[in-house]
């Protein structure tokens, strides 16, 4: 495979635990919460997936699994924020803490041994195209359902009528509630599809990426999702562009370390940290942008009165 | 069935106090669960991780020596809350506040006289101020989301140490391991009580916590962070200056994380290292909540948590326990605090069906 | 429409006849310590517009939530076309047939009109076939509207359209309108009459809220007057003084304002505006656009205006939130302020009360004592010295402005947001004059305030102008600029019309020049 296409590949399959979690999120934030344990739910998806694709050989069973543990942690901070009106910012933070450490402990057993490996689909006459064939016809499962769930994402808020309910009680919580629309059962179900995405994110780091669990092996990419769903100003399309963008980066850092150019292995390894914080200022610095686009009640507690 | 909140007319002043507390029962209890899910005996598990820690000299004072530094963090992480500014970036204040503060043993190793730390704890100070500037600058300039780029500057930080314990500030007669030089006599931390390991990072804590307990509640500096905090717009009605509330906290709050830096490589570890930290400036987090971001409470709180790592470390040489107990200790501690003080501002009513039957007296409308 | 209930009578003599289409009976709501609904009887027929008078916290929302299943009530039953019926959530209420517009409106700026009418339907046509029906409909009741337009962008008047044209499309047997016509022009208004008595014809009945009682004697066929939670009389209100529905309202003879009159004619300015523009400072907002004014020691200058055409642009402006850009624009006693901030105007003996009591002009969470420290920390040597607050001399400030003002209170020094609305505003406002301002800033006085306070308030108004200080008050409450201005102007996108003499202006006058009527003028 020539060089071009290989690296387009590589950036692609960088990209994917990026962009589901940040989908997640952005769900969950259109309708109004901020939840910053991004990175907790996807270490515990990297954890959980990985254990049971290995007990059981089926990566698939793996990747399920991650799924529900991400949710299952989306659950506890859905209960506290929605339900007990805890700060959402707080509650955030005490997900990731648990989830590094929790995923600590799961993982014990688990450390230094290969699991199954996924194996790529090779989509019949597309994938033969040339340079197009191998980059989108011939990945493994997991992308295809990652692009889907971009364009799915995007029908769903903006086609749908329970997507506008969802933007609706992110944009006004009280009028949506006047209205008769459940704003918690809402945001709920929001937070949980958040959570099944930023866990099954996880788990493609240690299911398919790599196929082995490290600690800590989300290394900040949960943070890294909610700077993108804020670089994508929360439309699912933009996000797309975003995650190839710090799946390039990432690239890039690797093939420099490589290629040995004598900048420090260190310098090359906060790359990805650099530019997050050089995106968030470049997008926050158009306020007429964030400002029309932030959902309004984003961070904020609904309470209704009875 | 369903839980519904009801507004307390006023805040409970019983279950503020009491918040903290049940919270620390709730996560001995779940702890109980935990060990017994994982074939230890309970019983003996709480002792070894809560108990026991607290029954030797030597470990009490271990005890506090975790605490300091934990403790300095948290208290200016509580100023920064209080203003509704989030800077969960003090783990790298911290490393940043250690990495200037060794600059000058390191670079300077000859320099040995009374002025060296004292320079060494301004210079930690500074450097911590300085990488918590980032933050605060580019939210006051760019509107920047404080929680991510302060976040991001602790693994940026993080790296920077490691390529420089490696590189440049590697002790050349190391045998190449990583890690700096070990500090003189004069560029460490004096230890107060002879024989002990009860440093003068101990009374920089006590200071620390009486002067931020004065800022909040008997200065105009105080109260201005607790109104931008609790409503920015009043806040300006009132002509406090949001900006400058944004760098004045990130600034106190990265200088106190800096200090507790450059006085842990300066005391406990001697040297600038790998890793100085076991992720304080985490903890110091949950720190600040469980001491309800009230500095005398954060002293307690402090120790609390400090107790954690201990109980960690214990557990993991008796029980054979992974090093991350501690850490989802810490977590589960956090999230009880989070759910329980709740109870402060609502009451909670629990109901079996939603309330649908009218009930009453058919009167002639009239 | 249902023809078998279309009203026997003509529109504006008598009640309709026929069976009710809603009946409330003995309707009781319990909040943790308060009755806010005791026993309440209501019944209307079809075709009526039935209009629900009260002051505030008389328990008119709260009514109308439970008849709108956004509340349950503790006891009592509603019958709905004579069947018992249980409302158990707005949905329920709009499947029977029940529309709202909300006071404050209940849409999302964010949305498109044709978004937000979808979300309150039942129904769920395709987005095609909805706009085209809201095309009609806007048509053929004279609501013109853009389905396609975000309603961040639209009027506050372009935005009640929006309300009925959504209720409308469910075409509802009963349409409860909150207040309806507090943010419109007079002009607005009328046309807003005319709608509804094209829908009373069509056998649609509407519950009017409402404390104007002109505009209720004019348009309702029947009246239910509600006191502290109880039904305290039914009437035609076209057959009753407008005097005496007050006195039912609030329950006693209302204290009249004693206003003297103006002695000097060419005192001292006190507060002078010159040429003030400033750019809005966020895409929703308003330009402010040559804003020139005076107000002279011992008057009352009233800006009236529909909200949102710079009301807080030009508050922020005066107060120093925002800074002009000269410093000349803004002239308070004397000393060019316009770059000073608003601690700066303070000193220099400015006062301000903005028109949001909770959040900004009081910290909700934040004790009364607390409270006065937010605005007196520079301006009382005492509170605060080198630094230090020492809060028994706030106390102190906060005891005395409470006794003055007659602010009612549970504990000594509650929380701001534990006080109702009334004795809140009581007490900021009480919390300014307590320092004798030379100018006192204004914005709403006595919104949402019931009628003790609210005369409690502008008489203090009054008295402080009469004192000798310069008082602007900006109010979209048009009875209350009439009541105690000596001067006013109306200020509409942005731009403010030459202050007139209030004896010498008209109703009529003001609502045009509301309307934008005084853009042309003021051009030159």
């Amino acid at each position: 495979m020539p060089v071009a296409e290989a690296i387009i590949l590589t950036i692609i399959t960088a990209s994917i635990p990026l962009l589901l979690a940040a989908l997640g999120e952005l769900v969950a934030e259109r309708s109004g919460v901020l939840n910053l344990g991004v990175e907790g739910m996807m270490i515990m998806g990297a954890v959980s997936g990985f254990a049971v694709s290995y007990s059981t050989g089926s990566p698939l069973l793996g990747l399920v699994a991650a799924m529900a543990a991400g949710a299952a942690m989306a659950a506890l901070f859905g209960f506290l924020t929605l339900v007990l009106v805890a700060n959402q910012v707080a509650t955030g933070l005490a997900l990731t803490l648990l989830g590094l450490g929790l995923s600590g402990l799961i993982g014990v057993p688990f450390a230094g041994v290969s699991g199954p490996r996924v194996a790529n689909v090779h989509i019949p006459v597309l994938s033969d195209l040339p340079f197009f064939g191998p980059i989108l016809f011939s990945q493994d499962p997991v992308v295809y359902l990652a692009i889907a769930l971009v364009f799915g994402v995007s029908w769903f808020l903006f086609r749908t009528r329970a997507g506008l309910v969802l933007r609706a009680v992110g944009d006004n919580h009280a009028s949506a509630h006047a209205l008769g629309y459940s704003v918690i059962r809402v945001r709920f179900l929001a937070v949980l599809f958040g959570g099944a995405c930023a866990g099954l994110g996880g788990a493609y780091l240690s299911i398919v990426y790599t196929a082995q669990w490290l600690e800590n092996m989300t290394a900040g990419r949960g943070w890294i999702a909610l700077a993108l769903v804020v670089f994508a100003t929360w439309l699912p399309m933009r996000l797309a562009i975003g995650g190839l963008l710090f799946g390039a980066v990432g690239i890039l850092q690797l093939h420099a370390q490589a290629f040995g150019i004598g900048i420090p292995s260190q310098f090359l390894l906060s790359l990805p940290y650099l530019t997050t914080i050089v995106v968030l200022v470049i997008i926050s610095r158009n306020q007429a942008l964030m400002r029309s686009n932030t959902p309004a009640c984003l961070g904020r507690s609904f309470v209704p009165d009875r | 069935m369903r839980i519904e909140l009801i507004r307390r007319p006023e805040r409970s002043t019983t279950m503020a106090f009491l918040s903290p507390l049940l919270a620390i029962v709730l996560t001995v209890v779940v702890g109980f669960f935990i060990f017994a899910a994982i074939g230890v005996d309970p019983f003996r598990g709480l002792y070894v991780y809560f108990v026991e820690p607290l029954t030797t000299d030597w470990s009490i004072q271990e005890l506090i020596v975790k605490a300091i530094p934990i403790i300095l963090i948290a208290v200016g992480l509580a100023l920064c809350y209080l203003s509704n500014n989030w800077n969960i970036g003090a783990e790298g204040q911290f490393t940043a506040g250690a990495i200037a503060g060794s600059a000058l043993p390191i670079l300077l190793p000859d320099v040995q006289n009374f002025a060296t730390l004292p320079l060494m704890l301004l210079m930690g100070i500074a450097g911590g101020m300085l990488y918590a500037a980032i933050p605060a600058l580019l939210k006051i300039r760019f509107g920047t989301n404080e929680i991510l780029t302060s976040l991001m500057l602790v693994y940026v930080s993080l790296l920077f140490l490691d390529w420089i314990v490696r590189g440049p500030w590697r002790n050349p007669q190391g045998y190449g391991f990583p890690g700096s030089v070990d500090f003189s006599d004069a560029a460490t931390i004096p230890i107060l009580v002879e024989g002990s390991r009860l440093h003068l990072g101990l009374v920089l804590v006590i200071v620390a916590v009486l002067a931020a307990w004065f800022l909040l509640r008997r200065t105009i500096t105080g109260f201005e962070i607790s109104v931008l905090g609790q409503a920015p717009r009043a806040g300006a009605f009132a002509g406090f200056s949001r900006t400058r509330m944004i760098l004045l906290t990130f600034m106190i709050s990265g200088g106190l994380a800096g200090l507790a830096g450059i006085s842990e490589v300066a005391g406990p570890v001697g040297k600038l290292d790998v890793v100085i930290s076991p992720g304080y400036g985490f903890t110091a987090i949950i720190v600040a909540f469980l001491g309800r971001l009230n500095p005398i409470a954060i002293l307690v709180a402090g120790f609390v948590l400090a107790l954690t790592y201990i109980g960690g470390e214990a557990a993991q040489i008796t029980l054979g326990l992974s090093s991350k107990t501690a850490n989802v200790f810490q977590g589960m501690l956090l999230f009880f605090v989070l759910a329980c003080d709740s109870f402060i501002l609502y009451r909670i009513r629990f109901v079996s069906k939603p309330r649908a039957q009218p009930s009453g007296i058919a009167n002639a409308s009239g | 429409m249902d023809t078998t209930v279309a009203p026997s009578v003509n529109q504006m003599s008598g009640r309709p006849t026929g069976e009710p289409t809603l009946e409330a009976i003995g309707i009781t709501k319990d909040f943790a310590t308060l009755r806010a609904n005791d026993d309440i009887n209501l019944s209307i027929r079809p075709g009526e517009i039935h209009a629900l008078l009260g002051e505030n916290g008389a328990g008119k929302s709260t009514l109308v939530k439970i008849l709108y299943g956004a509340l349950q009530p503790t006891s009592g039953e509603i019958r709905w076309k004579g069947k018992l019926v249980v409302i158990s959530n707005p949905a329920a209420a709009r499947r029977l047939g029940i529309g709202m517009v909300f006071q404050h409106f209940s849409l999302f700026e964010a949305l498109t009109v044709a978004e937000n009418i979808a979300l309150a339907l039942t129904a769920r046509p395709s987005m095609s076939e909805l706009k085209a029906k809201i095309r009609t409909v806007s048509a053929e009741y004279g609501l013109p509207l853009n389905p396609d337009s975000v309603v961040a962008d639209l009027s506050v008047g372009e935005r009640q359209r929006v309300e009925i044209v959504r209720c409308l499309l469910q075409e509802p047997k009963l349409i409860i309108m909150d207040e309806p016509t507090s943010v419109l022009t007079p002009q607005e208004a009328t046309d807003l009459f005319v709608t509804l008595k094209r829908l009373s014809s069509e056998g649609v009945s509407i519950l009017y809220i409402s404390h104007r009682l002109e505009e209720v004697r004019a348009i309702c066929h029947h009246a239910t007057i509600l006191r502290h939670g109880k039904v305290v009389g039914e009437c035609d209100p076209q057959r009753e003084t407008a005097a005496r529905l007050a006195t039912l309202m609030v329950g006693a003879e209302l204290r009249e304002l004693a206003t003297p009159p103006l002695i000097e004619e060419t005192a001292w300015v006190r507060l002078a505006v010159r040429d003030l523009s400033l750019p809005k400072p966020t895409p929703f907002a308003v330009d402010l656009d040559k804003v020139s004014l005076t107000v002279r020691a011992g008057e009352i200058v009233g800006i009236a205006g529909i909200a949102g055409n710079g009301q807080d642009e030009l508050f922020a402006a005066l107060s120093g939130e925002r800074l002009a850009r000269d410093s000349k624009a803004i002239v308070f006693n004397g000393v060019a302020s316009g770059l000073l901030d608003i601690t700066a105007r303070r000193k220099f003996g400015a006062a301000f009360v903005p028109e949001e009591r909770l959040g900004h002009g009081a910290v909700p969470r934040l004790s009364l004592s607390g409270n006065i420290l937010l605005t007196r920390h520079s301006t009382n040597d005492r509170i605060v010295r080198g630094g230090v607050v020492f809060s028994s001399e706030a106390r102190e400030v906060s005891d005395r402005v409470s006794e003055e003002f007659d602010v009612r209170k549970g504990s000594p020094d509650p929380e701001a947001t534990a006080l109702s609305g009334g004795n809140l505003q009581k007490f900021v406002v009480g919390r300014e004059i307590d320092r004798h301002p030379g100018v006192l800033v204004i914005c709403q006085p006595t919104w949402g305030v019931d009628a003790g306070a609210a005369t409690t308030i502008r008489q203090a108004l009054v008295d402080l102008a009469r004192s000798g200080s310069a008082v602007l008050m900006i109010s979209q409450d048009l009875d209350e600029i009439l009541e105690i201005s000596d001067r006013v102007a109306v200020i509409s996108k942005g731009q403010l019309s030459e202050p007139r003499d209030a004896s010498k202006i008209t109703r009529e006058e003001i609502g045009l020049l509301m309307g934008g009527a005084g853009e042309a003028a003021h051009a030159h």
